[in-house]
């Protein structure tokens, strides 16, 4: 039996071995054709679909527990929905089958919550998830959504929503492939997020059939369809190899020469401090504050701010914490700083732009972080978001020093900032650079469209040229260029990073390990070599490729044959 | 026939878990309870209809309820209504 292999872009360093199990199909819609069954038997079987549908989400939310269990329970009130019910026989009186009154009735509903906007307009997902569950069931086929077996798998979908990944079972899940989607994607960044084996944007994965044994090496991006006995053992061999590579004792981040690159952890609240602490953080890179904001109608007061900063600063002593002004605009909306709906809330009043229209909300927060900062120990610096011109790099800087913060900066996010770092540098303390929306400014792609999703690649010479720039000027000023979006996650990019001259990296606890290992494996004057080998390729694939094959073979890097 | 007048306090509304919680309870009663917001009434028990009022904090509603126990249930479910459920 000879093997064969798809590609894509791998996430993180894993290798996984295992069976298919594919993501079933959305369900085709019921066709509208008369019943020839009657009335009474069609909704005896509407009426058991429904309550065996609302027992079956019941019953998974139980075990799911946490919010994937509210969100169920009310899922499961929507299957007994008696209103629901009332409009399903009504549809069957008049001669509908029962899947098609169900798919129907649904639809009703759901384009009423649809016409409502907002928070309703997110709960028709719920509705059509529901409604399939129910035709599904009807139609005796298998429930659409993530599968639940008893026995491990590696999962084949196209891509995972926010609410598929809340019921994924990490115990059982060895691996993700998806066929849409790119490095910045939601399935992406919980496998970052969870250390699961990843590989995105796989073309033909859908060919894939459920029980196919596969080797999944997110480190090359390959998925080896139906391996020899040679490959699986080679596969064996690597993944033991990698788990000792992984083994480099926690500590400060280095190249093989001895350069220090200070690796740092993104928060978005306290709650994981101790995962951070424990995966070896020299300090956080991005403390996003937006948690303190969301759910509330009004900003928080100094007092409430302090408390919550304090808590952060204390765990820190005498190391770096970076934190992030409030980062809203129209695509995260906050009632009080900008909630006029935009045609392209990317392109909007957003990060400093809002901020600054709302100057008492910018203040408070700085006055609350500066004051946290002077009764701890950590060496807390404070940045400003989206910032694109000198002008503003000026205005926050000045600000940030009048209320008390000692080291002031700026995101670099915009191609606009990138280009004139040389200006922006000399006027604020610090850049740190944000990959995910500089890479979406930079290919003009927006990040949240699954159809561009493939623009989205850090690995783009033009981001990676953009980055440099970056890199040169605070070379050439002796101010730090951090980085601390998704792109220092992917070990290999961290180190062109580096060579491109970013000064520490920063990203979710669980890619600490990763990229420590794979930092000590090279010097800085390869990281250079490296990063000018991405800088001349011709596309985000060309330039992976040419890092991946001159890191690989002059390194003895454990490889699986091939 | 029982009225209760409450304004919501959770700070989504009655959406999501409120909503649940409340569906639930009506559900328990065994009672038609009708709710209620400006012109549009519903059955409490659907969490469609429920949901469809977009019901917001501080909006006034209204329920209704008739039969045995409908003045304990009523009280019941605005004590659900009156109790912020996010915090």
């Amino acid at each position: 039996m000879s093997s064969s292999t798809l590609s894509g872009v791998g996430i993180g360093r894993g290798i996984a071995i295992g069976s298919i199990l594919r993501m079933p199909e959305p369900l085709p819609e019921p066709s509208d054709a008369a019943s020839s069954s009657t009335p009474d038997a069609e909704k005896v079987r509407a009426v058991a679909s429904l309550a065996a549908t609302a027992a079956d989400i019941r019953l998974r939310g139980e075990r799911a527990g946490g919010a994937a269990k509210d969100v169920l329970e009310a899922q499961a009130f929507m299957a007994e929905d008696p209103t629901l019910r009332d409009d399903v026989n009504a549809r069957i009186d008049g001669g509908k089958t029962a899947e098609r009154a169900v798919f129907e009735a649904f639809a009703a509903f759901r384009d009423l919550l649809v016409s409502m906007g907002g928070y309703m307009g997110e709960r028709a997902t719920d509705l059509n998830d529901v409604s399939q569950r129910v035709v599904a069931h009807l139609s005796g086929v298998a429930a659409p959504g993530v599968p639940t077996p008893d026995h491990p798998f590696i999962l084949v979908a196209r891509d995972l929503a926010p609410a598929d990944t809340a019921l994924l079972d990490l115990e059982k899940v060895q691996a993700l492939i998806t066929t849409d989607g790119g490095p910045t994607s939601h399935t992406a960044i919980l496998a970052r997020e969870k250390s699961i084996v990843a590989i995105v944007g796989v073309a033909g994965a859908l060919d894939l059939a459920d029980g196919d044994t596969v080797i999944v090496d997110a480190v090359g991006g390959l998925v080896t369809v139906a391996p020899s006995d040679e490959e699986r053992s080679a596969a064996e061999a690597t993944r033991a190899d990698r788990a000792a590579a992984q083994d480099v004792p926690v500590g400060p981040g280095h190249l093989a020469d001895g350069t220090a690159i200070p690796l740092l952890a993104n928060l978005g609240s306290v709650d994981k401090l101790d995962e951070a602490i424990e995966k070896g953080a020299e300090g956080v890179g991005l403390f996003r504050t937006e948690f303190l904001f969301l759910d509330s109608d009004k900003a928080p007061t100094v007092a409430e701010q302090q408390e919550k900063y304090s808590a952060l600063f204390e765990a820190f002593p005498g190391k770096k914490v970076v934190v992030r002004a409030l980062d809203a605009g129209a695509d995260k909306p906050l009632s009080f700083l900008n909630d006029a709906p935009e045609e392209n809330p990317a392109l909007g009043l957003r990060g400093l732009r809002a901020l600054r229209q709302s100057e008492p909300i910018l203040r408070d927060q700085l006055t609350a972080i500066a004051s946290a900062a002077a009764i701890h120990q950590a060496d807390v610096w404070v940045m400003a978001p989206m910032v694109s011109t000198v002008e503003e790099t000026r205005y926050f800087t000045r600000l940030a020093r009048e209320l008390g913060v000692k080291t002031p900066g700026v995101m670099v996010e915009v191609p606009a900032a990138a280009l004139l770092a040389d200006r922006i540098l000399a006027d604020t303390d610090f850049a740190s650079i944000g990959t995910n929306d500089l890479t979406q400014y930079t290919l003009a792609a927006d990040r949240l469209l699954g159809s561009v999703a493939s623009f989205q690649d850090p690995w783009h010479p033009a981001v990676l040229k953009l980055v440099g720039e970056v890199g040169k000027a605070g070379a050439a000023l002796g101010k730090p260029v951090g980085i601390c979006g998704e792109a220092a996650a992917d070990p290999l990019l961290a180190v062109v990073l580096v060579g491109l001259g970013a000064t520490s990296l920063s990203m979710s606890p669980a890619a600490l390990g990763d990229v420590r290992a794979e930092l000590a494996r090279f010097t800085l004057e390869e990281a250079r070599r490296f990063a000018e080998l991405a800088l001349s390729a011709n596309s985000a694939v060309e330039a992976r490729v040419a890092v991946l094959d001159a890191a690989s073979p002059s390194n003895n890097t454990p490889r699986e044959s091939e | 026939m029982a009225e209760r007048t409450a304004t919501v306090a959770s700070a989504h509304g009655l959406h999501a878990r409120p909503a649940s919680l409340f569906v639930q309870a009506v559900t328990a009663s065994g009672l038609q309870v009708t709710l209620t917001k400006g012109e549009k009434s519903v059955n409490a028990a659907s969490i469609l209809g429920v949901i469809s009022l977009g019901i917001n904090q501080g909006d006034e509603i209204t329920l209704a309820a008739e039969g045995e126990g409908a003045e304990t249930t009523l009280d019941s479910l605005v004590e659900i209504i009156t109790t912020d459920q996010d915090a």
